[in-house]
């Protein structure tokens, strides 16, 4: 140790062998209509090639008609949303009304800047309804970058099942084609087809699929099973 | 202008054994509007009288959600009782979020009393002016607590306290062996009738001026808005006043009021203040 | 050779000190295991929930400490278990005890229930890691509540699940797979069938995990309370180890 400590150019900072961080995979898809909001997340918990649990959903019910989907490193993801659970409860308090969608989309992203130097190293996917009782995403970055979207898929399969939410609900790079808003049935099919394409590529998602289901009359739950390779 | 010689402050002792300072904050209870708690075996019930100031003004708040297990009603000094209840709010909140569960009812009575002691005992403080009463759920059941300003506190069955709540614990002495198996809607009547009774008789309840927190076996403590609350009114509208006709009804109880101003000589030869409790023990 | 004086900087070298001191004022925090304790693995079954856990501390590749508690109960229906660094779990592990403690001597009727204890060491180990300052271990929180069993695992980020069965350490890869192949072909387990799969797996886990051992405990907690099992000893057949190669 003492080799290490002291090298050529005199004592310097050890190397920590502590990370904090570890990537524990997921995938978060929503898709938002013009009445309703749907997320969905894997019930896969993984660390590198071991499956820690079949069966951690990632969605966290924030309030009546907002749901939070965190995937990423655990540990952030369960504290962050326990955090915001907490925070939701403040504002409850404070104003005696629940907190909008809109309200809790800004908090998040204030809530993630807040770690700024230290993140909050997970993917971010905030599904709800607005006042008007439109389905309304908001999707972050690590450290709160916010975007207002329509469809976002997030997590270790992210990557190329956004790609597939461009073309079939974004109608991206197409046309003559007819833009219409998005069914509940077809958005609830599309992200469950996303899950099954992604289980086929990405051994991070897998085992099941939990959905939540939004609109004026309450959340809605839906489940689905996936390969468990 | 002392009343004697031993209120100066509150940690002075009268040669009775008495602090007149924590007894002179128990009288501000008094002042507050009636408030009424009442329990079954499957819910707590709490109920309030608000006062509008003035023609012009709303009725005052008198009732706080504390937690979704957790509401409780005020009488007394409003400000203090908001600064106790945000106190509430954040250990039931702490407490949720470190162990992913509601906090007992009693234990955080038991650190609000603590907290409350504080003030008796130090002489640059005075006693919070206000009395809560608690509805809860937890593990063991529906709990109601009282409070004082004297950092006492009570686990009741049922309880009143403000101005002219004597009726009001007449009613519910009355009808004490009734509450345990009741159903929310009896126990909602029987919390209204209770409240009624502490209001004079050219007065009636109305949805303004009327609260109602219920908590129950899985149901989360909740305030009913004016709609809910015009539908259990009507319910007991009509009937007979004072008691609903039990035997003995009728007499006009003695009201808790303010204390009668003091004589010219500044003693004071009252005896001991009683207190009125529906304890469980008992 | 004396490499401190080898590695002394020479006066005239032209990046002197100034530029590149090292920093006098930080404190070194993270560290490494030092006695350590191997898997913990646990398993529901349809009355209950069962742990096990060697009783070997290893120092290095030392087997030093042949005889330590690695399962402690905490209440009449909580156990915890532990496995990386032994000192780290004995401080959380008291640190748990004098809440329960404290608990007691409220007596009001109420008791800490796993989950919100499985919640509670979550927190701590979570600000620990926050501050760089972790505690390395694996821990696992056993017990009923409401009636019901409940098994859950915080690692030592604060990263934390439940699950019907549960391995840290070597047991996450040699136990889980004969744990959750146990409750494939039938997910209610009798306490018997529970004890049998946890039996066979800690078995596995001393043929194949170096830093295993033969003595263990053994946990059982169900709504009548809490079970706990010491010294028993692995029956072990070595004679397998012939048809193995480079065994001889």
């Amino acid at each position: 140790m003492e080799v290490l400590n002291s090298n050529f150019y005199g004592g310097k900072p050890t190397q920590l062998h502590f990370s904090p961080y570890e990537d524990n995979g997921g995938t978060v898809v929503a898709i938002a209509g013009k009445d309703f909001a749907i997320i969905g997340s894997d019930t896969r918990l993984s660390t590198g090639y071991s499956i820690e649990s079949r069966n951690q959903t990632k969605l966290f019910q924030l309030s009546s008609k907002t749901v939070l989907g965190c995937t990423g490193c655990w540990c952030d993801a369960l504290s962050l949303a326990h955090l915001m659970q907490a925070r939701m409860q403040m504002y409850l308090h404070d104003h005696n009304k629940e907190m909008s969608s809109l309200a809790v989309g800004q908090m998040l992203s204030t809530v993630l800047y807040n770690r700024r130097f230290f993140p909050y190293y997970v993917s971010n996917i905030l599904a709800g309804l607005d006042a008007d009782g439109k389905g309304i995403l908001h999707s972050y970055d690590p450290v709160g970058h916010c975007e207002k979207t329509y469809y976002v898929a997030g997590g270790s399969a992210g990557a190329f099942l956004q790609p597939l939410l461009d073309n079939q609900i974004g109608m991206k790079n197409q046309q003559n084609v007819e833009r219409r808003p998005v069914s509940m049935e077809r958005a609830l099919n599309l992200v469950k087809d996303s899950f099954i394409a992604a289980a086929e590529r990405d051994f991070y998602t897998g085992d099941g699929v939990h959905i939540n289901i939004i609109t004026k009359d309450g959340i809605r739950e839906d489940r689905m099973v996936l390969r468990k390779d | 202008m002392f009343r004697n010689q031993y209120d100066s402050d509150v940690t002075v002792w009268s040669p009775q054994g008495r602090l007149h300072q924590v007894e002179y904050a128990m009288e501000a209870v008094k002042l507050g509007s009636a408030t009424v708690a009442l329990k079954s075996k499957t819910h707590a019930l709490i109920l309030a009288l608000k006062r509008a100031t003035s023609e012009l003004s709303a009725h005052q708040k008198k009732m706080i959600l504390i937690d979704t297990h957790l509401g409780v009603t005020i009488s007394g000094l409003t400000a203090d009782a908001r600064v106790l209840s945000r106190w509430m709010r954040s250990e039931c909140l702490n407490h949720k979020y470190a162990y992913n569960d509601c906090m007992p009812v009693s234990r955080l009575i038991s650190m609000l009393g603590n907290k409350m002691q504080l003030c008796t005992q130090r002489y640059n403080r005075r006693p919070y002016g206000v009395g809560l009463l608690i509805a809860g759920y937890d593990d063991q059941g529906p709990h109601i607590f009282q409070t004082c300003p004297s950092a006492n506190y009570h686990d009741c069955r049922a309880m009143a306290v403000g101005a002219r709540s004597q009726s009001a614990r007449t009613y519910l002495e009355r009808h004490l062996d009734e509450f345990a198996d009741c159903s929310a809607e009896q126990l909602l009547k029987h919390g209204l009738r209770a409240l009624r009774d502490t209001l004079p008789n050219e007065l009636e309840l109305n949805t303004k001026n009327v609260a109602i927190g219920l908590v129950g076996k899985d149901t989360h403590f909740r305030v009913f808005d004016e709609v809910e609350t015009g539908l259990y009114l009507a319910m007991i509208e009509g009937e007979e006043r004072r008691g609903g006709g039990a035997p003995g009804g009728g007499a006009v109880e003695q009201d808790d009021g303010p204390p009668p101003a003091p004589g010219p000589d500044g003693g004071d030869d009252r005896p001991d203040p009683q207190v009125v409790v529906a304890m469980e023990t008992e | 050779m004396d490499l401190k004086t080898e590695m002394k900087i020479p006066a005239d070298f032209p990046f002197g000190s100034s530029s590149t001191a090292s920093p006098s004022d930080y404190r070194q925090v993270a560290h490494t295991p030092i006695t350590t304790g191997t898997s913990v693995i646990g398993i529901k079954f349809d009355k209950g929930v069962m742990l096990a856990s060697d009783m070997l501390g290893s120092y290095g590749s030392l087997a030093k400490f042949r005889m330590i508690e690695r399962l402690v109960e905490v209440n009449k229906q909580i156990v915890i278990g532990a496995g990386g660094d032994y000192a780290d779990f004995q401080f959380l592990r008291d640190i748990i005890k004098q809440k329960v403690t404290d608990e007691t001597c409220l007596d009001d009727g109420f008791m800490l229930k796993p989950r919100s204890l499985h919640s509670w060491v979550t927190r701590f180990l979570y600000n620990r890691r926050n501050r760089f300052d972790p505690l390395w271990t694996n821990f696992v929180v056993a017990g009923m509540q409401d009636g019901e069993p409940f098994l859950g695992v915080v690692d030592k980020l604060g990263k934390a699940y439940e699950n019907e069965c549960v391995g840290t350490g070597l047991g996450n890869h040699i136990a889980i797979p004969y744990l959750r192949y146990a409750l494939d072909k039938k997910p209610n387990l009798t306490e018997q069938e529970a004890r049998e799969a946890i039996v066979k797996s800690l078995q596995s886990l001393f043929y194949r995990d170096a830093r295993a051992f033969d003595k263990y405990q053994l946990a059982t907690i169900t709504a009548d309370g809490v079970k706990i099992e010491n010294g028993l000893t692995l029956e072990t057949d070595w004679s397998m180890a012939d048809l193995s190669s480079g065994a001889d």
